[in-house]
């Protein structure tokens, strides 16, 4: 459990005697000196009142929270990466040159695409420089096409990177959790740019008519996008490249566990296959014999979508993950459809309605909507789990389904912690409204209002004083 | 638990998978243990050159030393392997050291607002002139022809979709000549991509003039020592203070703006507020900018941000405390200088003149790229050559470059140029 304080803001613990320097321009600068004793322990309080992937379950759905092995922190520590510059000359890298030029090779092999950049910084920087790729692409063959199309039940991202690189979003309904085709028929047409797809969707559920779905984008001259938050389901059992995907971008910080960071950084590698090559942003990697040297010679490329190659030292986290798991990543994939299924399974027999029921993929989605007639709303059984140490699943999403649970337990937990989690869940179903609807009892915040934070913003300390 | 599923194979559960795309495993080596990965990947990484081995002068991404303290803050699993803070009240010490993290830059730049981080300044700018042009809508922007082709490539690629132009200033003596302009914004830097001070007052007034928004690209060592740019709108910057340089990346894009324009700020913002018993606490605010809530019609994209480095910044300025900065500030500046110093006594120019802080451009008397290469056999990275300044080198120093390091480049440059010579 999480621990309480009442932590001061850094600008409000005692301050030791300011220096006076000669001949500087600025005169006023609000920031303390303080000892490295009381920073240290006021960092060490504020963690103490987060929850981490090692403190316990943290089933968010869609964003893949497993463990992260402690190898990965101690490689992305080492001075060999720290003290590297990324202008220094080629010859003075080649190690980290080999660890990206490997690192596109494997992700080329587990999603069955040509070739990867590594240079997106997080997944939605993928899904833009993906539909970068795809507009240039249209461009170079004089085709104009504006439009892409979106499942409604597609991560909110999808369409924000879509508009971002110009192109207009049309929407589709899904049908029984899945993408309807004629909706699909209905809006394709010699406009369509691209279609963006997440698959196992975000209900969990894999979509099967996939290789219909791509006879239809390709008929109309058009690319399939594959949204890879999902990935950790079907790692070793399909690979988009082969279920007709042309560009796809992956959450190294999701199903490579290098990890999420408190909202970043991650890393959003973007595979493609041969005929958009040329339009990956650059530098590329090459291998000439034995050297790895950078590539700046395709003209037909998006030029850059960061500054320098990528997080780097995520993807050197990733790159680890990789070696260690190794064929094993079929596994993992295997143990967390595994885990979500009897993790639905209880929860169904606990006594949650999961609309749309079937197989499910690494996730699925339950709907609490029953629980309105008592008043209670899912974010209240989500303020609730925390009370009982669990951090709650992602709530409200997806958008199709009300009052969504939105549940992906990974493979790396154990039948224990699954029986716990529906065990809790089912003696929620039963408590008392108004307890729930107070909840969280027990954690460093009682219930936030983010109601009054929205109407006065208060953004730094100088706005409480 | 196969059994309570009622399946006897694993496979089962991949039926809805179409035979014709199912594989079985992947051509992968079989899993190694971790110190066999270890000492493989510390193999390949042993062809590596680092600062320690190999002296560099390079800019833009520069070695700075990191307290340990840091280190530790960030190793804190309750930090490195949370999700963002959607859950406020299993989330304070992350939100409210973002919220720390958001007023430091806020002081150092001059501004109101932060927001809780971009990917890094490249695409800052883009994110900047993206909403410059929500806000004015006149359909361009101005940026000095002399910034980082990287940052222009990256510019580019974030307005072509929304159809905003750009125009690049044309510069003289290494700062960009401002001519009427009647766009959504006015990109300016100090120190600019030459390493060069502009604090010239007519950029304010242009900007002014023409009911353009002023973007300031910035640096936050600089800020502690110079004034604030506080007559402009938005601020960027790279906020590499506690962070390493990890072959250019993770980095950290600062933010930071006005109060009237907060509503159209892309990203995360985090704000202060009090839980149902009324004691402070922090949660994420307007979040119906942000494409979770807004889709398609978002301020941006962002989802996943650099938080870590955020934490990283923030325990930085916390543990050098106001002091530690302006002492480190300081030392940049001084070795820079020392360093441009030393290389005009052996022929160098130094064409701008010599208002720059830890960064500025130096003309070889002799070929440069010629120097460069030589410079590398003997253990030197030298700064990096500039295209449009023939035999322009761009040097980068820090406090990490004590006077023995400079000393001795310095020495070894010499002994190049008369091999070359």
């Amino acid at each position: 459990m999480m621990a309480k304080y009442d932590e001061p803001l850094l600008n409000e613990i005692e301050e030791e005697k300011e220096e006076k320097f000669e001949e500087i321009e600025r005169k006023e600068l609000n920031i303390p000196n303080l000892p490295e004793r009381q920073v240290m322990k006021h960092f060490i309080h504020l963690s103490q009142m987060n929850y981490g992937v090692d403190t316990g379950f943290y089933p968010l759905g869609s964003c893949t929270m497993k463990y992260n092995p402690k190898l990965l922190q101690r490689i992305a520590s080492m001075e060999k990466i720290n003290f590297v510059s990324p202008l220094q000359d080629e010859s003075t890298v080649q190690g980290n040159l080999q660890l990206m030029y490997e690192l596109e090779k494997m992700l080329c092999e587990i999603t069955g695409m040509d070739a990867f950049t590594l240079q997106p910084a997080a997944g939605a920087h993928g899904e833009f420089t993906g539909m970068l790729i795809a507009r240039a692409y249209f461009e170079w063959k004089g085709e104009r096409r504006k439009n892409v199309i979106i499942p409604d039940s597609a991560h909110g991202t999808n369409p924000a990177s879509a508009r971002m690189a110009g192109f207009n979003v049309i929407e589709i309904p899904s049908k029984n959790g899945r993408v309807d085709l004629d909706a699909l028929e209905h809006v394709v047409d010699g406009e369509t740019a691209a279609f963006m797809l997440t698959n196992p969707n975000t209900l969990g559920i894999f979509e099967k008519d996939i290789l219909k779905i791509a006879k239809v984008i390709k008929e109309a001259g058009a690319l399939l996008y594959y949204d890879g938050a999902n990935l950790n389901a079907i790692m070793g059992k399909a690979k988009p490249g082969d279920m007709g995907f042309d560009i796809c971008h992956l959450n190294l910080h999701k199903t490579f566990a290098t990890p999420h960071g408190g909202g970043g950084p991650g890393a959003g590698p973007v595979g493609v296959k041969k005929f958009l090559e040329d339009f990956l942003p650059l530098p590329r990697i090459k291998k000439v014999g034995n050297e790895y040297k950078f590539d700046y010679s395709s003209k037909k490329s998006i030029g850059k979508v960061s500054m320098f190659y990528g997080n780097f030292a995520v993807l050197a986290k990733a790159y680890t993950y990789i070696l260690m798991k190794g064929k094993e990543l079929k596994n993992a994939s295997e143990k967390a459809v595994l885990n979500s299924n009897y993790l639905m399974e209880k929860l169904r027999k606990a006594g949650y309605d999961v609309p749309y029921y079937g197989r499910r993929m690494h996730e699925f989605v339950i709907s609490l909507s029953d629980l309105r007639k008592k008043g209670i709303r899912a974010i209240d059984v989500a303020k609730r789990l925390l009370d009982y140490g669990f951090h709650p699943p992602t709530v409200y999403f997806p958008l199709i389904v009300e009052e969504a649970f939105m549940i992906e337990p990974t493979e790396d937990e154990n039948k224990a912690t699954l029986d716990k989690f529906a065990e809790v869940m089912g003696k929620i179903l039963h408590e008392d409204a108004e307890l729930l609807k107070n909840s969280p009892h027990s954690t460093p915040v009682k219930r936030v209002n983010e109601v009054m934070a929205a109407k006065k913003p208060k953004l730094t300390w100088k706005d409480l004083k | 638990m196969m059994d309570f599923l009622s399946i006897k194979n694993i496979d089962e559960l991949f039926e809805d998978l179409p035979p014709e795309v199912r594989i079985d495993g992947l051509n992968l080596p079989p899993a190694m243990d971790e110190r066999d990965v270890e000492n493989k990947i510390r193999e390949i990484l042993s062809k590596n050159k680092t600062f320690y081995e190999m002296p560099s002068f390079l800019p833009i991404l520069k070695p700075h030393y990191i307290p340990a303290a840091v280190y530790e803050i960030v190793a804190r699993q309750e930090f490195y392997t949370s999700y963002t803070p959607y859950q406020a009240e299993a989330s304070q010490g992350m939100l409210q050291a973002l919220f720390e993290y958001q007023s430091v830059v806020a002081e150092l730049t001059g501004m109101d607002a932060a927001n809780a981080s971009m990917y890094d300044s490249a695409t800052a700018l883009g994110e900047a002139a993206l909403m410059a042009e929500r806000i004015k809508k006149k359909g361009s922007i101005a940026i000095p022809s002399n910034i980082s082709y990287r940052k222009k490539a990256v510019l580019k690629n974030y307005v072509e979709g929304a159809g905003i132009r750009i125009f690049e200033m044309p510069y003289e003596n290494g700062l960009p000549i401002l001519k009427k302009f009647d766009g959504s914004a006015i990109y300016i830097e100090s120190p600019n991509f030459f390493g060069l001070i502009d604090d010239r007052k007519e950029i304010i007034e242009n900007a002014s003039d023409n009911d353009a928004l002023l973007i300031f690209g910035t640096d936050p060592l600089f800020l502690s020592i110079f004034n604030p740019p506080e007559y402009a709108d938005i601020v960027i910057g790279e906020g590499y203070l506690g962070n390493p340089m990890n072959f250019g990346g993770p980095l950290l894009g600062i933010f930071t703006c006005k109060r009237e324009y907060i509503r159209y700020m892309p990203g995360r913002i985090i704000g202060a507020t009090v839980d149902k018993e009324g004691k402070r606490a922090f949660t994420p605010i307007l979040q119906t900018r942000e494409q979770h809530i807004r889709r398609g019609k978002a301020t941006s994209n962002i989802c996943s941000n650099e938080a870590l480095c955020a934490v990283s910044f923030l325990a930085y300025v916390a543990v050098m405390g106001k002091n530690g900065l302006r002492r480190i500030a300081i030392q940049n500046e001084k070795n820079a200088h020392y360093m441009a110093l030393q290389l005009e006594k052996i022929g160098f120019e130094i064409p701008f003149g010599k208002k720059f802080f830890n960064e500025f451009v130096a003309v070889s008397p002799v070929n440069a790229k010629k120097l460069n290469e030589n410079l590398l056999k003997k253990g030197i990275q030298n700064g990096l050559l500039l295209d449009e300044i023939e035999n322009g080198i761009l040097y980068g120093v820090t406090e990490m470059h004590d006077k023995a390091i400079i000393n001795n480049a310095v020495e070894k440059i010499k002994e190049t140029m008369e091999e070359i010579e």
